[in-house]
């Protein structure tokens, strides 16, 4: 075994240090010593999309970067999206529109739609399927999904921007 | 679905990095985006004994456009997408970034790293060759410069590079007053193209002058001479395109998988290479054809 590495992470606006091996992938190390299983992780090698996060406020695969490679790093999971009890208007709409079935896809959907909002405040259907497509849903068909994405667009750039 | 053990180090400038790729050699993989790379270690399908990320190396990311236009390896591929020096220069390569992965995998994702990995449907290598790029490869040994074509060879998920030698730049020279096209086919946007070629052309009048074509989905990414060769001297217009057309399919190396059989491929590169000229000749005669 490789010697584990400390790593400092700020989580959602807390910082947090971890010890792992370099071989832990950021996703395991979230879900394993940060205990934060609202990232999911559907494929392990980048194509579900399941696993998204925000690094430095930037959509990434959590899956194919090493926890060591966060180190010093701000990282956002669907935990921290939320402002205490009250929804990010991304997940209240996927709520009242029924963006989700079975829910394995959905932190990594509200954390893509949260992005592509904040790069087009007003997405059209064909823009949300395009910038979307990474993210896949075995459930709903997608057409909840569009609409739920459109609705928190309208709701965040109303209220100026990401909430 | 988790990597194996690896010893891990992430150097700070290039020539830490050297020599941990000397002292280490083929045992060691560097770590870039981690786009391609980290799959493979999460499948085990890549064990190496080391590995040496160069995220922490800064002088590698930089994007400059004095003269030729000069990338460094580590230069994000969102970055490269969104650079208003690489779209002035060299619009193609925005037009093919776009079609690489999804926004996730391009904030991670590198220029160096996709040249490196050479997936034969990778776009970069094929949209480089058409440009006529070189790449600067350093060992702790020396530097060398390798053009495209030596660079890539007919290999696939490999490359002219050896083992000790880290991929540092990509140059590109200017092409003034050429026009481009750039079109792939894939079953969903972002996904690994079946087919795709980009078309970079200059006229003289409705004379074509020069003509370069990359094209990847086949075997490896490739420029398409014979192609190339029915475009020069001839006039922007149907009958070029199509001998053009069905140049490429004669040039291009098709393979059949499961996603589709190799005449199928053939038929869309043809079909693919017509259209992506159509549009740089609308280009080049000022519209957007
Ligand atoms: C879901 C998904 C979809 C994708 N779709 C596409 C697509 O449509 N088109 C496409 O082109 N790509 C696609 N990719 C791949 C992506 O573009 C990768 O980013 C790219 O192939 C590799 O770049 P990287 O920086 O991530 O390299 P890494 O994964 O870090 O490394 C890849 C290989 O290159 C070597 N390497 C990296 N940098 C250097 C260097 N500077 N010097 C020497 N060796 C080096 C590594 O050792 C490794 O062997 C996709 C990936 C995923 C996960
Ligand atoms: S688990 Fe990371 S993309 Fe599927
Ligand atoms: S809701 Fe079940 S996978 Fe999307």
């Amino acid at each position: 075994m490789a010697e584990n590495m400390s790593v400092v992470i700020n989580v959602n606006g807390a910082g947090r240090e971890v010890s792992v091996e370099p071989r832990k992938t950021l996703a395991d190390a979230i879900r394993e010593d940060l205990g934060l299983t609202g990232t999911h992780l559907g494929c392990e090698h980048g194509v579900c999309g399941a696993c998204t996060i925000l690094l430095d406020g930037e959509v990434v695969r959590s899956c194919l970067m090493l926890a060591v490679q966060a180190d010093g790093a701000e990282i956002t999971t669907i935990e921290g999206i939320a402002d205490g009890d009250a929804l990010h208007p991304m997940q209240s709409a996927f709520s009242e529109y029924h963006g989700l079935q079975c829910g394995f896809c959905t932190p990594g959907m509200i954390l893509a739609g949260i992005d592509v909002v904040s790069r087009n405040p007003d997405p059209s259907p064909q823009e949300i399927r395009e910038e979307m497509g990474g993210n896949i849903c075995r459930c709903t068909g997608y057409q909840k999904i569009v609409e739920s994405v459109q609705a928190a667009a309208a709701v965040m750039s109303a209220e100026g921007g990401s909430a | 679905m988790k990597p194996a053990v690896f010893d891990y180090s992430a150097p700070e400038s290039i020539g830490e990095a050297l020599d941990l790729l000397a002292e280490h050699g083929s045992g060691a993989k560097v770590l870039a985006g981690g786009q391609s790379l980290v799959p493979m270690l999460n499948f085990r399908l890549a064990r190496p004994a080391h590995l040496i990320d160069v995220n922490g190396v800064g002088s590698l990311s930089y994007i400059s456009a004095n003269g030729a236009l000069r990338i460094g390896a580590m230069t994000r591929l969102t970055a490269l997408g969104e650079s208003g020096d690489v779209a002035g220069a060299h619009p193609v390569i925005p037009a093919a970034v776009a079609q690489i992965g999804h926004r996730a995998i391009r904030n991670r994702g590198t220029i160096g790293g996709s040249l490196a990995h050479n997936d034969p449907a990778a776009e970069l290598p094929a949209v480089l060759m058409a440009l006529d790029a070189e790449v600067t490869a350093r060992s702790a040994d020396g530097e060398r410069v390798i053009g495209m074509q030596d660079l890539i060879e007919d290999r696939l998920f490999d490359t002219t590079l050896d083992d000790t030698e880290l991929l540092t730049e990509i140059r590109i020279p200017a092409a003034a007053g050429s026009s481009f096209g750039f079109r792939e086919f894939a079953r969903r946007h972002g996904d690994f193209a079946l087919a795709g070629v980009a078309a970079v052309i200059t006229t003289d009048g409705s004379t074509i002058t020069q003509a370069a074509l990359g094209a990847f989905g086949g075997t490896h990414a490739t420029r398409l001479p014979t192609a190339e060769a029915a475009l020069v001297g001839a006039e922007a217009g149907d009958a070029a395109f199509a001998a053009a057309g069905a140049g490429a399919a004669a040039d291009f190396p098709a393979t059949s998988d499961v996603h589709g059989t190799a005449e199928y491929r053939s038929h869309l590169i043809n079909v693919l290479t017509v259209r992506a000229l159509k549009d740089a000749a609308g280009q080049a005669g000022g519209g957007n054809g």
